[in-house]
């Protein structure tokens, strides 16, 4: 074994998918014992890679070595028999099982073809000491909190005897004791000689953490920094490749009158704690929190999808909370949903059909389709949105991310909306469309729209917001606009800090 | 595009047509064509109101046993319990349609699987028709000759000596057209089409998906209704503990074969129809041939198979021709 090669080395990776190129030539270099943060925007292709490395996509084109050998990696199996394992932003554990059993799954110590359920515990209990997790092995995970859920999956990639630890937006969903927990996981692994690749958009944690920082963008190499290069300007300097005040829309100020206004509002998934916040016309108000707070239920509420349980919501004025998307829909309220590909369009339906489904109802006489109405708007919609499609029959699965997404907001633009709602708008889109939905949502704003967006990249939520919102288990934990305004005070509040300045009340 | 989807069934069919003809100098006969077409629009019926749950991407397994309690109920209501005629229809209709709107409310609102609501159905509804006539035979005996005309029925063409229409390709022809442009012209019909192919997307757009789901499964129950009630005017009698068993799957297989996928979504009546003819014809060539009357199932099953086989490897041929022009597309400046 040659000791000076590198652990793992990724040569020219290419990986395509249907309408988008994911990986357009991606290469890394990891060492033994090191830490390497990989990050880059939503979309930039770090999942892409890291299910490449991990042989759960493998990659089209491009080169794998392992300890300086060529290595095939067209599976997990062949991963993890090579000592690579990932684990995943959603973890993968049967909760109905326990926590051993968990472990070796697929695996399993057998006496006599039945499972020898004491080996298995006498084993596991080293794999949890040395990942911190003070549990009993014969714990049903589902009894556990995330965290623990996540130092079960690292024990796991622990018994494989993996030396390459992929870890996936760790944290997204972990509060900050259990992160700093990890990270203390995450250091003795790193001292035991194991490499991480440690994907996150926390850049505060990545400065905290990395030895080095390759950085993403487009699917491509954007750069690379060493220890003493990292700091928050330069990662973002290479993440977005231009200088970030350019890149997000100049705001233009004027506010109208009230149009969304809730007060002591109530979600069915945190019915014990009510909301209250106000949207004017012509605002772009963003939602922050972390994964789990409530965001998302939140906005489903808004849009009927889960009705409140309790509390009052005026829109224009009018008193209406409404029960099912059809009552939002009809004063003035539009969702983009977060799941674009199950919620936003239907992806085996046509352009022109995705884009008039909401608002066949209100431009069809009677109960018959205007075919000519329908491509009208079609055309209307892909000309002034520029969505990218060889026509209108084209069905939705074939195009990019960030052309479905256009497609969405083109739904909701046909029934021009007061309220817009939008739930990540951006995830997984490449840059450029990124780009022109964020001028849009400018655009509309000046219009008179309120626009309310949930974000979990913090340069959107700096960049787009006038104010911005932040959850935390349910509540509203605080408010931020204008001086106050920081990744760090929304951090702060996000995780669960209380604001001194904030307005809601934090107990 | 409409043509294209049914174009490979089509020409299955006309295989199996040309086959049948040469196995047997019968075939062509007039009276085989009259029967067959008759058979057909039976089975054409009762597919196309399974299409209309299938679209959804739903299913429904009681079919087979809704003709059986509306095949059995009218000839009951009528002779054994003397009831008059339009109420007799009346209350055949009603139950048919109630029969779909308590499938679907168990399914939208309660979210129980289609396949175990409308199973517990298939096994009730025969149940109650052997309950109510005592597992006797029943049927309309010498009477009701006009009413039974609807289904034995034949329309002299003009031109042409010895063949007529029989009375029930009318109906087909209706309920075709007319589902037909359900599906592709109302807006109902695209609502149909959405939710099959993604509930959430459609609900996110302000689609009362549950709705739509329940009037898909009324439709499918009414022409099961009416179906039931054709196939015992044409045949007479109705025994049952036998009448319209195995139809789900006839219904279902032609549904299939004419391009629904069963994970919702995609439709073409006239495929259906044609699955149907496909499915009638297979039996008919069995029956002629008659050497292997018992593995009629069997090389129903085969055909049915090789059919989604084909179609399956055809979509994906499609699909990934459209990827690779997309992303050629997309890689061009537009």
């Amino acid at each position: 074994m040659d000791i000076s090669a590198p652990l793992l080395e990724a040569r020219n990776l290419v990986k395509t998918f249907p309408g988008v190129r994911a990986l357009k030539g991606v290469s890394l270099t990891l060492h033994r014992g090191e830490v390497l943060a990989v990050i880059g925007e939503n979309g930039g292709g770090k999942s892409t890679l890291m299910k490449s490395l991990a042989g759960v996509q493998p990659a089209d084109s491009g080169e794998i070595l392992i300890d300086g050998r060529p290595a095939e990696v067209a599976s997990v199996p062949d991963a993890l028999a090579r000592g690579i394992a990932l684990i995943h932003q959603e973890l993968n554990l049967a909760d109905n099982l326990d926590i051993a059993a968990n472990l070796f799954l697929g695996r399993e110590k057998s006496r006599f073809g039945t499972i020898d359920k004491p080996a298995q515990y006498r084993a596991a209990r080293p794999l949890l000491e040395a990942v911190g997790l003070d549990a009993d092995p014969a714990a049903l995970v589902s009894t556990l909190c995330i965290g623990q859920q996540q130092q079960v999956e690292i024990a796991k990639a622990l018994s494989l005897n993996a030396r390459i630890i992929i870890m996936d937006e760790p944290t997204s969903s972990l509060t900050t004791r259990e992160s700093e927990k990890l990270f203390k996981v995450i250091r003795d692994l790193r001292s035991k000689g194991v490499g991480i690749v440690y994907i996150s958009h926390r850049l505060v944690e990545v400065m905290d953490l990395a030895d080095r920082v390759t950085v993403l963008r487009d699917g491509a190499n954007a750069g690379n920094l060493e220890k003493s290069e990292i700091s928050h300007e330069a990662m973002v300097r290479f993440m977005v490749g231009r200088d970030v005040s350019r890149f997000y829309p100049q705001k233009s100020g004027k506010l109208g009158d009230p149009v969304l206004e809730a007060d002591d509002l109530r979600s069915p998934a945190h019915p014990q704690h009510g909301l209250n916040f106000t949207i004017r016309a012509g605002e772009i108000v963003g939602l922050s929190g972390l994964v789990g707070s409530g965001r998302t239920e939140m906005m489903q509420t808004l849009f009927g999808i889960t009705p409140a349980t309790g509390g009052r919501l005026r829109i224009s004025g009018n008193s209406l909370v409404p029960q099912t998307p059809m009552e939002a829909i009809n004063v003035g309220i539009a969702l983009v949903p977060e799941d674009r590909k199950k919620q936003g369009v239907v992806l085996e339906m046509a352009v022109s059909e995705n884009l008039s489904l909401a608002s066949l109802r209100r431009d069809q006489n009677a109960a018959l389709i205007n075919r000519r109405a329908e491509n009208d708007l079609c055309s209307e919609m892909i000309g002034k949105l520029r969505i990218k499609t060889p026509g209108g029959k084209q069905p939705a699965q074939f195009l990019s991310g960030g052309n479905q997404q256009k497609v969405v907001l083109g739904k909701w633009l046909a029934m021009r909306p007061r309220v817009l709602l939008l739930d990540e708008p951006t995830r997984g889109i490449d840059i450029g469309a990124k780009q022109e939905i964020y001028q849009l949502m400018e655009q509309l704003a000046a219009d008179g729209v309120a626009i309310l967006f949930v974000s979990s990249e913090m340069e959107e939520l700096l960049g787009m917001a006038d104010r911005v919102l932040v959850m935390h288990e349910g509540r509203m934990a605080g408010e931020l606009a204008g001086i106050g305004l920081s990744e760090e005070s929304v951090m702060h509040l996000a995780t669960g800090g209380c604001h001194s300045t904030s307005k809601s009340t934090c107990n | 595009m409409q043509l294209k989807k049914t174009l490979g069934i089509t020409l299955l069919f006309f295989a199996v047509c040309i086959l049948t003809t040469s196995l047997s100098e019968n075939f062509l006969s007039s009276y085989n064509l009259e029967n067959l077409l008759r058979r057909t629009a039976l089975f054409g019926i009762i597919s196309i109101g399974v299409a209309f749950v299938i679209v959804t991407g739903g299913i429904d397994l009681s079919v087979g046993s809704v003709v059986c309690l509306s095949g059995c109920g009218l000839p009951w209501l009528l002779t054994t319990q003397g009831w008059s005629l339009p109420s007799a229809l009346m209350a055949v209709a009603l139950v048919s349609a109630g029969i779909g709107l308590l499938h679907g409310l168990l399914i939208t609102r309660l979210g129980i699987q289609p396949f175990v609501v409308t199973l517990c159905g298939l096994m009730m509804y025969r149940g109650i028709a052997r309950g109510f006539t005592g597992d006797q035979t029943v049927g309309f005996g010498d009477g009701f000759k006009g009413l039974r005309s609807l289904a034995t029925g034949r329309i002299e063409l003009p031109f042409i000596d010895d063949f007529a229409l029989p009375a029930p390709c009318v109906f087909l022809l209706v309920i075709a057209l007319l589902a037909a442009f359900f599906l592709n012209r109302t807006i109902y019909g695209r609502y149909l089409l959405a939710l099959g192919r993604s509930e959430e997307a459609a609900r996110y757009s302000g689609i009362n998906t549950g709705c739509m789901t329940v009037l898909a499964y009324i439709i499918c129950s009414c022409l099961a209704g009416l179906g039931g009630v054709l196939f015992v005017l044409d045949v007479n009698i109705a025994q049952p503990s036998d009448c319209g068993n195995f139809y789900e799957l006839y219904a279902i297989a032609a549904a299939v074969l004419g391009g629904c996928s069963l994970r919702g979504g995609v439709s073409t009546i006239f495929g259906v129809i044609i699955g149907a003819a496909l499915m009638q014809t297979l039996r008919n060539m069995i029956t002629l041939t008659s050497r292997h009357q018992h593995m009629e199932f069997a090389i129903i099953g085969a055909v049915l198979l090789a059919g989604v086989v084909a179609d399956e490897l055809m979509k994906r041929r499609n699909i990934r021709r459209r990827a690779v022009r997309a992303l050629r597309e997309e890689s061009t400046p537009a």
